[in-house]
């Protein structure tokens, strides 16, 4: 199945949630982005964030993390039902990413999906380039992370 | 300290800083696959050479991340970063195979103070990033806020 057929253009999906520790958040912040508001707690409290922060890397890479927890759960119930998972390739880039606010140590953040367009390539036959909006949101409800997400379905 | 931090004023409109080089080896593209990306053509060579990608090649997220990091070598550490509002526009161009060598730049291509918070300017990057046989592999239009010389509060 295509994801046209699963899922409509502007309905919002919920892919996940993740908590962002703050072993976890200085952990990648040591290996990408050791700039002192991600890596340090005591540090971060005199930057213009006031506290512990995640790297916006790791934030997105969250948004990924959830998108392929949602696919593998999708897999699992369309196969049960005798239908065949849409297929995946790689993404052509994004645009309009916004860090809105901080996602600090111990926030909660459910990423969404909410597809926008499914529309075949016509420099490629076989492929569709579907675009969406892509968010995450923390447990107050406020939205962190927004981005013009692409991604490439074979047909 | 103060005369090696890298401030707002520093940023002028036409400077390039380095980037890289970055080494992306096969474990590190793995790893960062299984707990971000978990896709077979991030973490299997056979199923990555039926792919789209060619062969087994990172996640576009690894490859930001890694970016990250040779900016930050180059010249968000020392400076007066405050972060980044985000990203205008990113184009992943090729894949990044296993054993790429990433190198590139940065280039300064608007600066201005930000009216909303006195002491702060907002610098807009181009960063372009090759491999090691000078392809085009990212391409970013991004924004990053620093502090004015004089308040260097959240300096690294």
């Amino acid at each position: 199945m295509q994801m046209n057929e699963l899922y409509p253009a502007g309905e919002r999906l919920t892919l996940g949630t993740v908590t962002f520790t703050p072993e976890d958040i200085i952990e990648f912040a040591r290996k990408f982005d050791p700039q002192p508001f991600h890596t340090d707690a005591e540090l971060a409290r005199d930057t213009m964030f006031g506290a512990l922060c995640a790297s916006g890397w790791h934030t997105c890479a969250g948004w990924m993390k959830s998108m392929m927890a949602f696919q593998k759960r999708e897999a699992k119930r369309l196969m049960a039902e005798g239908k065949t998972p849409p297929r995946m390739g790689p993404s052509p880039g994004f645009a309009n990413l916004r860090w809105v606010k901080p996602v600090f140590a111990g926030d909660t953040i459910t990423y969404t999906l909410t597809p926008r367009e499914f529309r075949p390539m016509a420099s490629r036959p076989g492929l569709l380039l579907n675009t969406g909006i892509a968010e995450g949101i923390n447990q107050n409800g406020e939205t962190v992370l927004s981005f013009e997400t692409t991604v490439i379905e074979y047909i | 300290m103060a005369q090696h931090v890298r401030a707002y004023e520093d940023f002028a409109v036409g400077t390039v800083f380095p980037l890289g080089p970055y080494a992306m080896n096969r474990d590190d593209i793995i790893a960062f696959a299984q707990e971000f990306d978990a896709q077979p053509m991030h973490l299997n060579e056979e199923a990555a050479s039926k792919s789209l990608l060619g062969g087994l090649a990172a996640s576009g997220w690894h490859t930001n991340a890694a970016i990250m990091r040779m900016m930050f070598d180059s010249y968000i550490d020392a400076s007066t970063s405050q972060g980044s509002p985000g990203i205008d526009k990113l184009e992943w161009k090729k894949p990044v195979l296993v054993g790429s060598v990433l190198s590139g730049r940065s280039t300064v291509m608007e600066a201005r103070p930000l009216k909303s918070r006195p002491g702060m300017g907002i610098v807009r990057f181009l960063n372009e990033v090759e491999n090691q046989s000078g392809e085009l592999v990212c391409r970013s239009e991004f924004s990053v806020i620093f502090a004015m010389r004089g308040d260097e509060k959240g300096a690294a």
